[in-house]
């Protein structure tokens, strides 16, 4: 009998089990402000975000408030905490349906082949060719404002982009002897897909997920500065970014310009993690 | 007929316009050993994943102990009673084996979809299995990335034998191993041959390998059966040009590539004229019964 050194695992943290970078370190650090801030918004914020200050509307950062206030006497640093809430659940959920549709539906095309797999795949293409933000507008219109027709039409949007990935890396993997030897054993394509094709092709699937994270933060924020997503009074980033423009005229930039900053940093900083996620699943694979 | 546990007639399996497998027909004996030769694009891989259920043939029969099994499995009665005929060893022990599944659980699972058996009768059999193929608990703990090529090829083999197969299809088992490791692996086989019962489909290359392991020999040439017959009588004495073509490949003192390529392109353009000049048809071929073709 051969015996063989096995190697021992060290134990991971997060960082090292993106690599280890500087970079990706401090882009989870980062992404971990806007998500303790939406999780104990109400213990740090220093004010309620509907509290109104008359006398402190418009002023500059000080120190009653960090921030400033807006042009209604709004604390901003408040709204920006409170903001995270609506301005991460939103991408989350959107992330969460997009996932779970897009793998079932990329995996069911792979599996499946033949006609199933055309059908499926041009029904991806038509959902490609369709705006994101023209579909949430659409959907908004028919169903009034408010975080779920954008939410819905966002997991639509976005479910293509998963599926896509899915369908080619569940056909990559469908080859592979060892889900050709599970069928030689008798298990059933279901029992194949779920226990053993959809873990195996999760970790890039997830890696493309993080990053959509990012881009739909930012098209559920451009929907609601546009006004077709949370509405006011609710704190939200891209609702703020809206009404602190006018103040932009008469020379006030925090009400405009922090929650502005917010959004990009959040996204980038998920872009990063994605990306970092997606070498390290690449890596794996060779 | 039913004395042969493995039986298979004018198989035939076209990709596109290209014909793989071509009336292919051959038997193997309970416990017994055949050795499927050719070269890549001979269809013996095809042949191969035909037999385990992983391509349908177009034409011919697949018989296992007596049931047919040309068609795709319907049902899980019909998957599960196929997959206790017939499993299959593949080529690469760095695919064949699921990244995610510790050995010990790539074991059990087969047990557990198969016997239904509880907990501490399935560990129990995986095990025996895993003693078997002479793997302790240390591998069985391990994920197979922790293990090198001959214990990977080692568990595929307990895998295969967990269902109690009557017939074991190994196609190229054996080819991505060292050779002192594949020496050990072939050693091994020959024992469970012997304490099981379970018959052998060799699927290789290697004509060294098969003078070792098989009993009968089929060699498939351009997915047809050119030669067929006892392993120590059609190496010793090839009838067809193609075995001897295969046999004279083989490196060793005095070999002579350039030789052998101009062989190859006689064979090829006498193979390409031969049919079509005399317009007979393939006479079948059955070991052991010795019989050539064209």
């Amino acid at each position: 009998m051969t015996v063989l050194p096995l190697r021992r695992h060290r134990p991971s943290t997060p960082a090292r089990l993106l690599g280890g970078d500087r970079l990706v370190t401090a882009a989870l650090a980062v992404l971990a402000v806007p998500a303790v801030a939406a999780v104990c918004a109400p213990l740090i914020a220093p004010y309620a975000p509907d509290a109104v200050d008359l006398s402190a509307t418009l002023s500059g950062a000080g120190a009653e408030h960090l921030l400033g206030a807006d042009q209604s006497g709004r604390d901003v640093l408040s709204r920006l905490i409170h903001g995270a809430r609506t301005g991460l659940l939103g991408p989350l959920l959107v992330v969460v349906v997009s996932t779970v549709a897009g793998t079932l539906l990329g995996v069911a095309a792979a599996w499946l082949g033949g006609a199933f797999d055309a059908l499926l795949s041009r029904a991806m293409d038509l959902v490609f060719s369709f705006p994101a933000l023209l579909l949430a507008i659409l959907l908004v219109a028919v169903s009034g404002p408010g975080l779920t027709a954008p939410v819905l039409a966002m997991s639509v949007a976005y479910a293509p982009y998963v599926g896509r990935l899915a369908r080619s890396a569940a056909l990559q993997e469908k080859t592979r002897p060892y889900i050709q030897a599970y069928r030689v054993q008798g298990w059933s394509g279901w029992a194949i897909c779920l226990w053993h094709l959809v873990p195996n092709i999760a970790p890039l699937v997830l890696a493309q997920s993080v990053t959509n994270f990012g881009y739909a933060l930012m098209d559920l924020a451009a929907l609601s500065f546009l006004g077709f997503g949370v509405q006011p009074p609710t704190a939200d980033w891209g609702a703020m970014v809206n009404e602190g423009a006018a103040a932009l005229l008469q020379g006030a930039m925090l009400p405009a310009l922090a929650p502005g900053a917010a959004i990009v940093i959040t996204v980038v900083a998920f872009g990063i993690v994605g990306e970092a996620l997606a070498d390290r699943v690449a890596r794996r694979e060779r | 007929m039913t004395e042969h546990v493995l039986q298979v007639e004018g198989l035939r399996k076209a990709f596109g316009g290209h014909v793989a497998v071509d009336d292919v027909s051959f038997s193997l004996r309970p416990g017994g050993s055949l050795a499927i030769v050719g070269e890549s694009g001979s269809g013996k891989t095809t042949t191969a994943r035909m037999l385990a259920g992983l391509e349908r043939p177009d034409a011919g029969r697949i018989r296992v102990a007596g049931r047919d099994r040309s068609d795709a499995a319907r049902g899980r009665a019909g998957r599960l009673a196929r997959a206790r005929e017939i499993q299959m060893v593949f080529q690469d022990p760095y695919l064949s084996l699921d990244p995610r599944v510790t050995v010990a659980r790539c074991v059990e699972e087969p047990l557990r979809l198969h016997l239904g058996a509880g907990a501490r009768e399935g560990r129990a059999r995986r095990d025996e299995l895993l003693a078997r193929v002479g793997l302790g608990e240390r591998e069985a703990a391990a994920l197979p990335r922790q293990l090198s090529g001959g214990q990977r090829q080692r568990v595929a083999l307990a895998r295969a034998l967990a269902t109690a197969p009557k017939v074991l299809v190994l196609d190229e088992a054996t080819t991505a191993l060292d050779v002192s490791v594949q020496a050990q692996i072939l050693e091994l086989l020959a024992e469970i041959r012997r304490d099981t019962g379970v018959g052998y489909l060799f699927v290789t290359h290697d004509l060294a390998l098969v003078r070792h392991v098989a009993d009968d020999v089929l060699v498939l040439y351009e997915g047809r059966v050119v030669e067929s017959g006892p392993t120590v009588e059609v190496l010793s004495a090839p009838r067809h040009p193609y075995t001897r073509l295969l046999l004279h490949s083989v490196p060793r003192r005095g070999w002579d590539p350039a030789r052998i390529a101009a062989d190859r392109r006689a064979l090829a353009t006498a193979l390409r004229e031969g049919p079509a000049s005399s317009g007979a048809p393939h006479p079948n071929t059955n070991p052991p019964t010795r019989s050539v073709s064209p």
